[in-house]
């Protein structure tokens, strides 16, 4: 049994809306291990953000975590006060945002930003720490360090500022990186590029990593086990093989077949998962995805699906997996 | 994509493969491109953008800077004192010897407003500074923490700003005494409320932004992000506050002053000697006419001067 670092019980964090209950993140297991690449899968909207901000405890009203809890090496963080979370966060836990673009303060140079963790968790003098951001600009690739120091934000392009996020998020040494969709603002020849950055921070440092994406691609290159979301709730989960291999939910199915392969012949045609998400509000009595699913069958709509285990890590929120799997034995 | 060879050779061998050749001058290269392409518009550029597209700015600018000189070298630009009597030539029209005439005693007029610059200067800039330090700070904290704060601060805002607010400052100028301190007390208590309210609003969209989500990811303080992450993002529309508030304060200092509860005599301020050459308009039209005349060239100045800067901060109206 490897080593948890982050493990996730039962997580629920609900909208509360003039509307109504919007469950964002309904009844969510994620276990991270020391070292790992863990990264969570799904459409918009499917609540992969707000899972990671509820570890942050960055959500925002009118949304707060309602139950379950976050151990981060044992210790709950649900249950932190202000300050201890305060600490945890950027010194045990830090994030990657979305948006190069805007996750910078436009009117703050890039190397005081970096410089605020230090200063904020270490007892060091403002001299020693700028020694230390440069050091994790050269770490994180960025030439001339001491030219960027004094850069603003909209002074670099977009790969420089994602990689000065990914120095603010290092520069304590978590043990935790969260990526929120770390490269979609990116084009692809940068993304490859920082994407790689993270692989090898995380296998020289020993950090661990939960990577949120909707781009599959971007899952099985980086990831050691994949979590995919639908509707709030964990749909299926395995190790990157498994998941990539043997899909088991009709939902991983046709998030699989969606990808335009290279080598296929063009038929004319791209694969979709028909339909949009439902809205969390009112979600149909049965599995979330029923309305979207071809092989929905009727039990599909009156019930609501387990989180069925398939052995081997490997389990899935579908009554057609746990039917096939005794079909294979 | 390369999922089909990442799925079969692992995850780890794919990352090497797709990593594209990142040869330093290649990098530096693009990054060439993308720092011209982007929008390098710092504030510099901006200030030099409205110097080119907006003379009037300019000019205003220039009047501005040319008040306060005069007002800070009187002493050195006029041979008279400011309450230095020539009886013997009261009421003198504008001549070689007194430029802008004298008044009822015969002061000359000219060092009366060389002076009363220095009141009317003062009294714009300085309550100005302070009520939209006091404006600012509460409405970073108002629109930062929200709730009930947010609630007791706005609502006292609009208590302020329902208030008629010369009403209140003669309210205060009567419980204060008179004197130049007061005046100031009276109109930085009586401007933050409108301050409070923009910056309020400033804040409660820079709040939402991602790099205050960023900022909080890496633990800094709500204290430490209101003043080194908001704050400063609000510094373009506080300039153009400011500039709008300063001939505001003139005017209110120059109304109190004419309603004879501002600046007392002999001491000068231009609402004072508008004031003063009420009664001998139509002897003697100069001692009104020059300091309004002054009043309206500083209070248009510095109008002017906040429209150019809106021009060129607000970033709605940046597509002109």
């Amino acid at each position: 049994m490897e080593q948890m670092l982050l493990e996730i019980n039962h997580l629920k964090s609900y909208f509360f809306t003039r509307k109504g209950v919007s469950p964002a993140v309904d009844d969510v297991s994620i276990r991270v291990p020391k070292g790992k690449i863990v990264g969570i899968v799904g459409e918009s909207g499917c609540g992969k953000s707000m899972t990671a901000k509820s570890v942050m405890d960055l959500l925002k009203y009118p949304g707060r975590v309602v139950e379950g809890e976050i151990l981060l090496e044992g210790r709950d963080l649900t249950k932190l006060s202000a300050k201890e979370k305060r600490k945890v966060r950027g010194e045990d836990v830090s994030m990657i945002f979305q948006e190069p673009m805007t996750s910078l303060n436009p009117v703050v140079k890039v190397g005081k930003q970096v410089r605020e963790a230090i200063l904020i968790h270490q007892k060091t003098d403002k001299a020693e720490a700028k020694k230390r951001v440069l050091e994790v600009f050269r770490e994180v690739g960025i030439s001339e360090p001491e030219k960027r120091y004094d850069c603003y934000p909209h002074e670099l392009s977009g790969g420089l500022r994602q990689r000065v996020m990914i120095a603010m998020a290092m520069v304590c040494r978590p043990k935790l990186m969260i990526a929120d969709e770390p490269t979609t603002a990116l084009d692809v020849t940068i993304e490859a590029q920082i994407l790689k950055l993270i692989k090898n921070l995380c296998a020289t440092t020993g950090m661990s990593c939960l990577l949120i994406s909707h781009n599959l691609g971007v899952i099985a290159q980086m990831c050691d086990y994949v979590y995919v979301m639908y509707a709030g709730k964990i749909v299926e989960q395995g190790d990157v093989y498994t998941i990539f291999d043997r899909a088991s939910h009709p939902y991983t199915k046709g998030l699989l077949a969606s990808v335009i392969h290279l080598d296929t012949p063009q038929t004319g045609h791209l694969s979709t998962i028909p339909g949009v998400v439902p809205n969390l509000m009112h979600l149909p009595a049965g599995c979330a995805f029923c309305g979207r699913c071809q092989e929905a069958v009727g039990r599909c709509r009156a019930e609501k699906p387990e989180l069925y285990e398939l052995g081997n890590g490997h389990a899935s929120r579908c009554f057609l997996s746990i039917e096939s799997e005794a079909i294979h034995e | 994509m390369k999922i089909r060879k990442t799925a079969k050779s692992g995850p780890g061998a794919a990352v090497q493969e797709t990593a594209c050749p990142d040869t330093a001058a290649a990098q530096q290269e693009r990054e060439a491109l993308v720092a011209q392409l982007g929008e390098s518009d710092t504030f510099l550029d901006k200030m030099r953008r409205m110097a080119s597209d907006n003379k009037l700015a300019v000019v205003s600018a220039v009047v501005i800077v040319l008040f306060i000189l005069l007002a800070l070298f009187a002493p050195l630009l006029t041979p008279y004192d400011f309450d230095e009597m020539d009886l013997l030539a009261r009421l003198a029209p504008p001549s070689a010897k007194h430029l802008f005439g004298t008044d009822e005693l015969g002061r000359d007029v000219l060092t009366r407003l060389l002076y009363g610059a220095r009141v009317s200067l003062a009294v714009g800039i300085i309550p100005t500074i302070v009520s939209m330090l006091i404006g600012a700070v509460l409405g970073m904290i108002s629109g930062y923490i929200g709730g009930a704060v947010d609630a007791v601060i706005m609502r006292l805002a609009d208590v302020m700003l329902s208030f008629p607010s010369l009403l209140l400052a003669m309210v205060i100028m009567y419980t204060l005494g008179d004197g130049i301190v007061s005046i100031f007390i009276a109109l930085a208590v009586t401007n933050w409320a409108s301050v409070a309210r923009v910056v309020r609003s400033e804040t409660l969209s820079l709040r939402e932004t991602e790099y205050v989500e960023a900022a909080r990811s890496i633990g800094v303080r709500d204290f430490a992000i209101i003043f080194r992450h908001i704050l400063p993002n609000c510094i373009p529309s506080l300039i153009v506050l400011f500039t709008l508030n300063v001939p505001a304060a003139i005017l209110s200092e120059s109304s109190l002053s004419f309603l004879g509860i501002g600046v007392q005599l002999p001491n000068s301020s231009w609402g004072l000697m508008v004031n003063m050459g009420r009664s001998f308009l139509y002897n003697a039209p100069w001692m009104s006419l020059v300091p309004s005349a002054a009043i309206m060239l500083v209070v248009l100045a510095f109008n002017f001067l906040g429209d150019g800067l809106r021009d060129v901060l607000d970033p709605h109206l940046k597509n002109s």
